[in-house]
């Protein structure tokens, strides 16, 4: 959710160009990254986060490198924990813009308990997950989202498991958005991130890629239909937008019929693939509390008065809290 | 006849959910009131219900920071105690029992560990008794000429019942435990009044239940004293004057006193036994006094609790994590990360006795050099031990103060006896407490860069800090946190995170890095952590008999203050190391850091806590030149 900006009593504009670093991007030539990273950084212009309220995090692999290509604050993390780190800046000082990117192995596998259990604390943060079926970095092994038997030209046998639903994982777990979306679609991309990023809750978007270099099933032709041709020699492709189909993802009241038939059309979705691959945002919830407004009813000055920005000490270093009510609980003498 | 006044060791022991406890702490707190020192020391076996837990505390009118072996007074409400610790009763001690046990045989029990019950059977064949409780108090009797009190529990609870009202009352087996802690207080002589401001204090959130436990606790006290004829009872528990700067407190509560006070304002933890008790602490008490709160998480496991409070970290709270040893093993691939990014983290390590689950409710110091080097490569870190629950509150907050000034991860070692222990200690002094935050800025300018290469700890901003940003990597960065694979930036920054060991070597004053009691002898005992109460103990009763011994505790092991402790150590001829593992830890680390060997090892890694009595006995020994072996194994303990 985008809150209040801080007062700039001469604000300017911000650019795409502002959210650019000038570090070298070693990503390789093609690679669907480079589309993803520009929708990140078209969705923050568009939003006109300031960059210094922006964090993003990122676990390790290929997309784990995005956090040095944008001029925000960039924290890389390690294989598998990015929503902990994650959680653990937003929990410390709500304020915080933050953005969590990561693979699909970083993110279903390595990180799939964490994957899960953010689910049940729904934070007011956005999950972006680079998901090309398999692990780039390592020169390409399966990850937990390529289908079974299917063999990538890395792969020295057909993978031997199946692949993971994660929308149905998410929806399961607690997510209260969730959506897909089609790297090279760069400008759908950037609108889910940008609803995303508006969303009050936990947001995945779980981007589809290719990985040119170890994928050659996955690719950018297979999903445009290159593969398959129309009468008229048109490419029939394979991704399309529920949006265009009037499919509506809001749970736009807290009635439970409503609820499940929203549920239950985002896990009907959520299974197709192969012929044709939906992509848009498959399950939105509103009406469930975030985090930071449980902690709210438990802390009342939470919000104003976060961790992070806590005084905890006067100038001459005495510490702020006064603990002499504890102690005197604790007294020999108490009675 | 002779009175032992004011010195006493009470022991009472039951299954697990009974409210063993519960007494235990009533007894304390008795004490306490009454101006008394207490060193109390909890056994609980890892079970819900049903599984034998006892509770020993030693009171005295002088400070006691440990326990010792043997029972002056053991207080029975289930035949179990009775054949489990029935034979450490010393001569003349005293038991008192709940009558309706006596017909329980040692063969009913099928909770007692195979060496208590050999032993128990043993006992009774070598007088040729039975197996019933009834003969245990008999072969213990003829044994050692220990008093045993009966008191008919049950008759007592109906009376207390009928006089109250409430026939409910005479089926509450729990309160049985209650009355005998009554009668235990009476065959003392204990001012009834203290007991039952004890009981209030420790029900004070269930006023109807106090007032009932107070009741059924004179009733029986006055029932003791009109049965029994105390002037034979060698003990005698007198209050003495009201004490209003002594505290009556555990090891987990006084760290997280330590962290509320510190400004610790993330706290991240998955349930381990014994470190879930401090997060659960500060959880009830998270709405500060005044203004600011702790946040407490629970999160899905270790790795998420020391990740979330490295991230916490980076928005700028003070952040920590407590766990034991399983969760610490977890944590090591994080701990790397916030070395390599140098972000302040505290984890406190509540060491149990390993390896994997080993005694996961039991005691020891197997995690020394596990702390010392857990995580791959190299990179700062720092690690301090609290000698006992008072050190532990003050090295709270100087983990704390570490972690900012030097931004590295500080491991706080305690243990499993530090964390259970209750104790009185003097109040916490927090005058003494500053709060230092090293180079946290709240502005910086444009050129702003996180790892600056110009000094070696570099100026550090909150996440969300106005006009800049950074970046941090696990990967080897530049200055501005990009990845890089330079070798010559590789040296620079290798070089810029190791020295602010160094750094921490210069700075740390002498008492944050060892104690050392010089005593004037040519023999040195070294040890570390929670040894400390069980040593000083013992030396001081060493001294008594004219054994001189110096003490010498490290409290910095991380990075080893070596400079100090050959300094420390230039007058001694004969090294003793005493601590609570199989390898002794310590030791390897003085061969490596100073080259020196200890001349001797006294360990433990039974599970329980070494007794001043038993390291009485081993450093006699040596004294005496009795121990023709370097290494001496302690093996006290039920």
């Amino acid at each position: 959710m985008v809150s209040n900006p801080s007062p700039n009593p001469n604000p300017r504009q911000l650019r795409l160009v502002d959210y650019k670093t000038d570090v070298h991007n070693d990503w390789c030539p093609g690679c669907a990254d480079f589309a993803i990273l520009n929708a990140i950084q078209l969705a923050l212009a568009e939003l006109q986060i300031e960059r210094h309220r922006a964090v993003i995090f990122s676990g390790i692999g290929c997309s784990g490198k995005t956090p040095h290509y944008i001029n925000v604050y960039g924290i890389h993390t390690l294989h598998g924990r990015v929503l902990p780190f994650a959680i653990g800046a937003k929990l410390a000082n709500p304020m915080l813009e933050v953005i969590a990117v990561g693979g699909d192995g970083d993110g279903y596998g390595i990180g799939a308990g964490h994957f899960v259990n953010a689910g049940r604390r729904n934070i007011d943060l956005t999950y972006i997950v680079f998901n090309n079926a398999v692990y780039g970095l390592t020169k390409g092994q399966a990850s937990p989202t390529l289908k079974l038997g299917l063999k990538t030209k890395s792969l020295p046998k057909p993978n031997i498991n199946q692949g993971i639903n994660p929308i149905m994982i998410a929806l399961a777990a607690g997510y209260t958005f969730i959506a897909r979306a089609y790297a090279y679609d760069v400008k759908h991309t950037k609108d889910i991130i940008v609803k995303a990023i508006r969303h009050k809750g936990l947001a995945l978007i779980d981007v589809l890629q290719a990985c040119p270099t170890y994928n050659d099933i996955y690719t950018k032709e297979w999903f445009s239909g290159m593969d398959r041709l129309d009468s008229s020699g048109k490419p029939i492709p394979r991704i399309y937008k529920l949006e265009d189909h009037g499919y509506d993802p809001v749970v736009h009241s807290n009635d439970e019929d409503e609820l499940q038939a929203k549920m239950m059309q985002a896990i009907a979705k959520s299974n197709e693939w192969g012929e044709r691959i939906p992509i848009g945002v498959f399950y939105q919830n509103e009406h469930i509390p975030t985090y930071e407004e449980r902690i709210s009813n438990r802390i009342p000055d939470y919000l104003t008065n976060p961790p992070a920005l806590q005084s905890i000490s006067y100038d001459d270093g005495k510490p702020y809290a006064d603990i002499s009510k504890l102690l005197n609980e604790f007294k020999a003498s108490s009675i | 006849m002779y009175k032992v006044t004011n010195r006493l060791t009470w022991v009472t022991g039951g299954p697990q959910g009974s409210g063993v406890d519960t007494v235990a702490n009533v007894f304390a707190k008795a004490c306490a009131l009454g101006g008394l020192y207490i060193y109390g020391k909890r056994e609980y076996h890892s079970n819900i219900k049903g599984e034998h837990s006892y509770f020993t505390i030693l009171a005295s009118e002088r400070p006691v920071r440990a326990h010792v072996d043997d029972i002056d007074m053991l207080a029975v409400f289930d035949a179990e105690t009775l054949f489990r610790h029935g034979e450490y009763v010393v001569n003349n001690g005293i038991i008192v029992y709940d009558e309706s046990i006596l017909d329980t045989s040692i063969d009913s029990i099928p909770t007692m560990d195979k060496s208590s019950k050999a032993r128990s059977i043993a006992l009774l064949e070598h007088y040729s008794l039975g197996r019933t409780a009834n003969d245990m108090l008999k072969a213990i009797t003829m044994k050692s000429g220990v008093k045993a009190y009966g008191i008919p529990c049950h008759e007592l609870l109906e009376d207390i019942a009928r006089k109250r009202n409430e026939p409910s009352l005479s089926k509450l087996t729990r309160m049985v435990n209650m009355i005998i802690l009554a009668a235990s207080l009476a065959l003392l002589d204990y001012d009834h009044n203290i007991l039952a401001n004890a009981i209030r204090y420790i029900f004070r959130a269930k006023k109807s239940v106090a007032d009932t436990n107070v009741d059924a606790a004179v009733y029986t006290y006055n029932y003791t004293k009109a049965k029994y004829n105390i002037d034979d009872i060698p003990y005698r528990l007198v209050a003495r004057e009201y004490a209003n700067n002594m505290l009556l407190i555990q090891g987990s509560q006084s760290i997280a006193l330590g962290k509320i006070l510190s400004g610790c304002r993330y706290q991240s933890y998955y349930p381990i036994t014994p470190a879930s008790d401090e997060s659960e602490f500060l959880e009830a008490n998270e709405v500060l006094d005044g203004k600011g709160s702790v946040l407490v998480i629970q999160t899905e496991d270790e790795i998420a609790a020391i990740t979330s409070a490295i991230g916490a970290s980076l928005a700028g709270a003070r952040a920590s994590t407590s766990t034991s040893g399983p969760g610490f093993s977890l944590m090591a691939e994080a701990l790397g990360w916030a070395g390599m990014n140098e972000v302040p983290v505290v984890v406190t390590l509540y060491q149990r006795a390993g390896p994997s689950t080993g005694l996961p409710t039991r005691h020891e110091q197997g995690d020394l050099l596990f702390a010392i080097h857990a995580g791959h490569g190299e990179f700062p870190r720092i690690v301090i031990a609290s000698g006992d629950v008072e050190e532990a509150f003050y090295d709270t907050i100087r983990a704390f103060n570490y972690a900012e000034r030097y931004q590295m991860p500080v491991i706080h070692i305690v243990d499993k006896a530090i964390a259970n222990s209750v104790i009185t200690c003097n109040i916490f002094d927090t005058s003494l407490v500053k709060i230092d935050r090293g180079m946290l800025m709240s502005h910086a300018d444009r050129s702003y860069k996180r790892f600056d290469l110009s000094s070696i700890v570099s100026p550090r901003i909150r996440l969300g800090t106005q006009d800049v940003v950074f970046w941090n990597t696990g990967d080897e960065h530049d200055e501005y946190g990009h990845i890089t694979e330079d070798p010559e930036l590789r040296n620079r920054m290798m070089e810029k995170r190791m020295g602010k060991l160094e750094l921490v070597l210069k700075e740390l004053s002498d008492d944050e890095k060892a104690i050392m009691h010089n005593n004037g002898s040519d023999t040195t005992v070294i040890t570390w952590g929670s040894c400390k109460g069980a040593v000083l103990d013992a030396i001081d009763r060493l001294k008594d008999e004219g054994m001189m011994l110096n003490y010498l505790q490290v409290k910095l092991l991380h990075p080893f203050p070596s400079l100090t402790i050959e300094r420390m150590l230039n007058t001694t001829k004969v090294l003793i190391d005493v601590e609570m593992n199989y390898s002794a830890q310590l030791a390897k680390l003085l061969r490596a850091n100073i080259q020196r060997d200890a001349d001797y090892y006294i360990v433990k890694y039974n599970g329980r806590p070494m007794s001043s009595s038993e390291v009485y006995d081993a450093l006699k020994g040596i004294m005496q030149d009795r121990i023709a072996s370097k290494k001496v194994v302690l093996k006290h303990g039920i």
